[in-house]
């Protein structure tokens, strides 16, 4: 069965998409991130245009962490203060990218930005995890308590000081504002929450307490891709409600199934595997940067 | 009363090319675009009215199914830095949306080429460069690449034989509809030819439009954004909601 698209203006097959939806969720489910980075390469290669795969996308992971943050907020493992910081960096990071994103439009140079946002983001978490989570199988094998980790001297010497209570931490709030605004202009140009970058950073750049990153991260990802969709929706016009929520439908289900299914795998191994997959995505798309297209021409609609 | 009777005359002898004349009709002048919408089929079917007996030369039909023509800009990837990167790009000043083209026989054997330019019946004269292409040294480069990028989209067809005639006087043909069609009207002509010569033809509508939910939703996007936007932002909190609701109370 497909259903035609009023914004892509494209007819899809429903049991694609809910396919889509549903395989994004169950890794989300699985590996505790919102999974944007996969979602839009593979809505562009269901056939929708890039620009409305991105507005999107965004729309899809706000309600897909809304979901998460709620089950989060009961257990209480959000840090909201630590959240909000985070947030007012995302939310002027997202405003620099929507820009940056009808800027390039205007250029032609989206598909690349996209292209080469996702390389370089992807090949960096993918290669940092991996060598992260092997070193922890080897070292869980050989039966070695890991050491503290060193807390930053530097990051003691910033201003505007603050307590984050639920985090364990007193620090300065400009390394969570810094991190959030780099979340933020991602979350806009690639149509990705961002959790893949802001969960290390937030672990191993701010030293917050593992306990509450997930759902923290979840809180701020779901202000800042809500703004996001926003801006796409005024600026670009180019947020398909209808793909947003064919796509949800099958994501919360695949979520759930995830959930249920995490506890049966080692946690290093699960990294391992979240790993390769985003090294998979990222190799795929710098192969394609580099050899020469089968097709050089492309299409767009002129903008006004 | 010479002149008279020589312009009586030429009448007569040019009356039997004039007399043939076309007339034809759709199974359906409007398409609703739906969220089912999966593609649809038109049926054009018509006749060749004869006030005298069928002239010499031979006979075709030429159908045409042309959708909107809008602007676009076409872009071609160059080698940057290693990479491969899209160049500024050439506007094509119009290139309609949807294009389709059935005929008796082959278009060059059906059509020549003086009237398939006067009336711009083939897809090569519906795809137009108009505006500063000097600029670009291979401007046709790019709009062919128009073309190609359709054909295989399946946007623009062309089926020779795919119009049958009976009697020298009954035609009819099918045009499919592709699932990937955008709004707007859509233009059916119907020429007949003898001896490649346009002998007459006619045009008819067929209005495509997106309806009920599809309407709405576009319509919404385009002239109420914030609005637009602030609903899908609604509905993505319920349904986050709900789900996280579902899940809890029936698989805790």
């Amino acid at each position: 069965m497909n259903i035609y698209l009023p914004i892509a203006e494209v007819s899809v097959s429903v049991t694609l998409l809910l396919g889509v939806g549903g395989g994004v969720g169950l890794l989300s489910g699985l590996f505790g991130v919102g999974g944007g980075f996969l979602m839009t390469p593979l809505l562009i290669l269901c056939g929708i245009p890039p620009a409305v795969a991105v507005a999107t996308g965004a729309n899809q992971i706000c309600a897909a962490s809304f979901s998460g943050m709620l089950a989060h907020w009961r257990r209480r493992t959000v840090d909201f203060k630590m959240g909000l910081v985070l947030l007012v960096g995302g939310l002027v990071g997202s405003a620099i990218g929507v820009q940056l994103f009808a800027l390039l439009r205007t250029l032609g140079q989206v598909d690349l930005l996209i292209s080469l946002c996702y390389v370089v983001f992807l090949g960096i978490v993918g290669a940092l995890m991996l060598v992260e989570s092997v070193q922890a199988l080897m070292r869980s094998r050989r039966g070695v308590v890991r050491r503290n980790r060193k807390r930053h001297g530097w990051m003691h010497g910033l201003p505007f000081k603050m307590r984050f209570r639920a985090s364990n931490l007193y620090i300065s709030a400009i390394p969570p504002f810094l991190v959030g605004l780099l979340v933020g202009v991602l979350a806009a140009i690639m149509g990705v929450g961002g959790g893949f970058i802001m969960v290390p950073a937030m672990i191993y750049l701010l030293g917050m307490a593992t306990t509450v990153v997930v759902g923290t991260s979840l809180f701020q990802i779901m202000f800042v891709t809500a703004a996001t969709t926003l801006m796409h929706a005024i600026a670009n016009q180019t947020v398909d409600a209808l793909l947003a929520l064919v796509l949800l439908v099958g994501g919360v289900v695949g979520t759930q199934i995830g959930v249920r299914l995490a506890p049966r795998l080692k946690a290093e191994q699960l990294r391992i595997l979240l790993a390769l997959l985003v090294l998979v995505v990222c190799t795929k798309l710098g192969v394609d940067l580099i050899i020469t297209p089968d097709e050089p021409f492309s299409l767009a609609e002129p903008l006004h | 009363m010479i002149r008279l009777a020589a312009f009586l005359l030429a009448l007569v002898a040019a009356w039997p090319a004039a007399a043939e004349e076309v007339v034809a009709a759709l199974n359906q002048t409007r398409v609703a675009i739906t969220t089912s919408f999966d593609g649809s089929e038109i049926f054009i079917y018509g006749a060749i009215k004869r006030d005298a007996p069928e002239a010499e030369g031979e006979l075709n039909v030429v159908i045409t199914l042309i959708g909107p023509s809008a602007p676009v800009v076409v872009r071609k990837k160059i080698r940057q830095f290693g990479i491969w990167v899209n160049d500024p790009g050439v506007q094509v000043d119009a290139a309609p949306s949807f294009y389709a083209v059935a005929s008796t026989r082959p278009l060059r054997e059906a059509l020549s080429y003086t009237d398939d330019l006067r009336h711009r019946i083939s897809i090569d004269h519906a795809v137009r460069l108009i505006g500063d292409t000097q600029a670009e040294r291979y401007p046709e480069d790019y709009r062919a690449a128009v073309m190609r990028l359709r054909r295989q989209g399946g946007l623009y067809t062309e089926q020779s034989g795919a119009v049958s005639v009976a009697e020298a006087t009954l035609f009819s043909t099918s045009i499919r509809l592709p699932a990937q069609l955008i709004e707007g009207d859509y233009r059916a002509r119907i020429f007949i030819t003898r001896d490649k010569a346009v002998v007459d033809h006619v045009e008819k509508t067929i209005a495509v439009r997106k309806i009920g939910l599809e309407r709405w939703i576009y319509v919404m996007a385009k002239d109420h954004a914030l609005i637009y936007g602030l609903l899908s932002l609604a509905i993505a909190l319920a349904a986050g909601w709900l789900a996280s609701t579902f899940f809890r109370i029936f698989f805790p």
